[in-house]
């Protein structure tokens, strides 16, 4: 990416000396890493190098042994997703994390649901703010009142998307946004991180795919075994020096 | 579910649409009553007209109410992908605390005489009370300590069958307050007065409900069914409420038993006086707790919860909703509604006995299933719940009717429930939901 990212001031957000043990094994091990604004950091590593767990810290989905997370240089205290949805991080999970007997619009506000001045759920406000937040990121869709069971991949992952999009995400957490979607719909999930990245939402980016990482990231951080191998611009390294990072363990020379 | 569904816009012209379609009724719940009519038919032809009757009617209502109840709550149950087994039991247990109130509480420890008018509500609110508390007790049992719900409930099974008997040294406790028994069936019904009013008031809130939703739909532009389309299901459902009301009107209180009535009020009959029952109270509290029921189930937070959590539960979590609190509020309202149930049952009998709601459990999940409810989780109406113990109810006592021995009537019964499921999940395959 061709973008220069100011990285002097404070970071969007940090997660510091973070750690996470299930039994014996150390799954995140005193990891610490940073992410600015309108960044994109790709966070690799080989599977069960710790690098979901991590982000399930973030997001509230597990609780941590130790570490503290910062957001602008606050100290933030997120414990459930409810908190983490406080500090407007939304997450997108690889599997696709919907409800598939409800509609899309029950997804998208799940947890939030617009209600009636009673307290009742409001259905058909819900179902017009999905209408319109749906029709920006993709217009041809129609399937708005049958569960989303019934949906392509891509469309499922386009409810997720809009549900980040629609509550103001500012930090996003993309857990292999793309391993469900064909060509095209991948295609459109970078360029709406593009989209989102112009806003100053910053993002991590779990992937596997070197290419895709080379392509949508400024910065990789790397795991391996729960530890934090290092932290490079993408731009500096080249595919196999990630490589190297992901399989051996070994931080290139030139590093940033 | 294939791809192919990117391209076809869901919205195909209205022309296209068949009948059905453009009435937007639920075929599976239009089959359910289909089933349940030709059910009635094949009854009546073979009892020579005895099955229809306004009596026999009235007393199928009445028979079914207890049941229905719990199976709306064991809904919330197996849509949060639970079972409970323990609702029979449960149901004892709330009959027994409120029969000891009233037979041992109220006149010994609280000193009220025979027939006092707070004997009713205390008692009931004792059951409540035991319902709602057991009920949370298996929630958290449940949602907290993560202990599978059928072995919480298999164990409850045991254990409140036995409090109920421990309650009341196993002896039949009755009979119970004139007041309280109002609530069983035969011994309090609106009348006919009462039942018409009821009815025009329930036509009335269901017009307005129409009314209203398609003026939501009309609000936010959204699509809606031709207005004959609504005229059509609105006159279906007016027939459908006053029908019910004239049916249950038509059952005539007997001659002698209005003799006694007047005679109560200190009235002399007059002559060639007629009346019918009309709508029994236990009735309308199964109206209620339906409406209740379906109203939380489409209409909060919690009841989009549990169906969430029911599709799939991780992404409930990972929403931000509180799941194990959620486990122990299905569990509260199964408790609740078992100790309403244990009204209506004990009230019926007119006595608490040891062995009331003896296999509740199995019919309260028979008529869930039977009504769609699906064990994987996440679907199941509160409708087909009651129409599912509608269903069961008219099976046995048509077999009864009939003069089908007992045991042939649970053959039966058995084999209907495993091909009604068999049949449902025939009907989810071809229509892909």
């Amino acid at each position: 990416m061709a973008d220069v990212i100011d990285r002097s001031g404070t970071p969007l957000i940090e997660l510091r000396n973070m750690s996470k043990a299930f039994g014996g094994i150390r799954a995140v091990d005193d990891v610490t890493i940073d992410l600015f604004g309108g960044e994109v950091v790709g966070v690799l590593g080989h599977n069960g190098a710790g690098k979901s767990v991590l982000m399930k810290m973030l997001s509230g989905a597990l609780p941590r042994d130790s570490g503290e997370i910062y957001i602008n240089g606050q100290k933030a205290d997120i414990n459930n997703p409810r908190d983490a949805r406080k500090y407007n991080i939304e997450t997108i999970y690889q599997y696709l994390a919907l409800a598939d007997n409800l509609d899309a619009a029950s997804n998208l506000f799940l947890g939030r649901e617009l209600t009636t001045p009673v307290g009742l759920v409001d259905d058909a406000a819900m179902e017009a703010e999905t209408r319109k937040i749906m029709g920006r990121l993709t217009p041809n869709f129609r399937r708005f009142s049958t569960p989303v069971a019934g949906l392509s991949g891509g469309q499922r992952q386009s409810v997720a998307i809009s549900r980040a999009v629609y509550f103001n995400a500012k930090i996003l957490i993309m857990d292999e946004p793309t391993a469900a979607l064909g060509v095209e719909e991948t295609a459109m999930v970078a360029e709406l991180i593009d989209e989102l990245k112009k806003q100053g939402i910053g993002i991590f980016l779990i992937d596997h795919d070197i290419h895709q990482v080379k392509n949508l990231c400024d910065r990789a951080s790397v795991m391996k075994n729960g530890k934090l191998v290092g932290t490079v611009e993408v731009d500096k390294v080249s595919e196999d020096d990630i490589l190297g990072m992901i399989i051996l363990g070994k931080k290139p020379e030139m590093a940033a | 579910m294939a791809d192919n569904s990117t391209n076809t816009l869901n919205e195909p012209t209205r022309t296209q649409k068949n009948l059905l379609a453009q009435l937007e009724i639920d075929t599976r719940l239009l089959g359910m009553v289909g089933a349940f009519v030709v059910l009635c038919l094949v009854f009546n032809f073979l009892t020579d007209g005895r099955f229809l009757t306004p009596r026999n009617i009235f007393n199928l209502t009445i028979q079914t109410v207890s049941v229905a109840i719990m199976a709306t709550g064991m809904v919330f149950v197996i849509v949060t992908r639970n079972i409970d087994l323990s609702v029979g039991s449960l149901l004892a247990t709330c009959s027994a605390m409120m029969a000891m109130t009233q037979t041992l509480v109220a006149p010994q420890w609280l000193g009220l005489e025979l027939g006092h008018g707070m004997i009713a509500p205390i008692s009931i609110g004792v059951g409540l009370v035991t319902g709602i508390v057991i009920g949370a007790f298996h929630g958290w049992l449940v949602g907290y300590l993560t202990i599978p719900a059928f072995i919480v409930t298999l164990g409850g099974l045991f254990v409140w069958r036995n409090v109920a008997w421990h309650l009341t040294g196993g002896q039949t406790i009755g009979p119970l307050d004139q007041n309280f028994q109002s609530f069983g069936g035969i011994n309090g019904t609106l009348g006919v007065t009462g039942s018409w009013i009821f009815g025009v008031i329930a036509v009335a809130f269901a017009l307005y409900g129409l009314y209203s939703a398609r003026r939501a739909k009309l609000r936010h532009d959204f699509p809606v069914k031709p207005v004959w389309a609504e005229l059509v299901i609105a006159a279906i459902v007016v027939v459908a409420i006053l029908g019910f009301v004239a049916i249950l009107n038509a059952y005539e209180i007997p001659t002698r038993r209005l003799q006694r009535m007047f005679e109560a009020r200190g009235e002399v009959m007059p002559e060639g006086f007629t009346t019918g029952y009309g709508i029994p109270y236990s009735v309308l509290i199964l109206i209620v707790v339906a409406v209740v029921m379906t109203l939380v189930a489409q209409k909060t937070r919690l009841g989009r919860y549990i169906f969430a959590f029911g599709g799939n539960p991780e992404a409930a979590q990972l929403s931000g909703i509180r799941t194990r609190s959620l486990i122990v509020k299905v569990f509260m309202i199964v408790g609740i509604l078992c100790a309403i149930s244990a009204i209506v049952a004990s009230a019926r009998q007119t006595f608490h006995s040891n062995d009331i709601g003896t296999l509740d459990e199995l019919r309260v999940i028979a008529a869930a299933v039977i009504g769609g409810t699906a064990l994987s989780g996440g679907l199941g109406t509160i409708y087909g719940a009651i129409l599912g113990a509608l269903i069961m109810q008219s099976l046995q006592s048509g077999m009864a009717m009939v003069g089908v021995d007992a045991p042939y009537q649970n053959i039966v019964v058995g084999i209907v429930l495993v091909l009604a499921v068999y049949i449902d999940i025939l009907y989810r395959k071809r229509t892909g939901s």
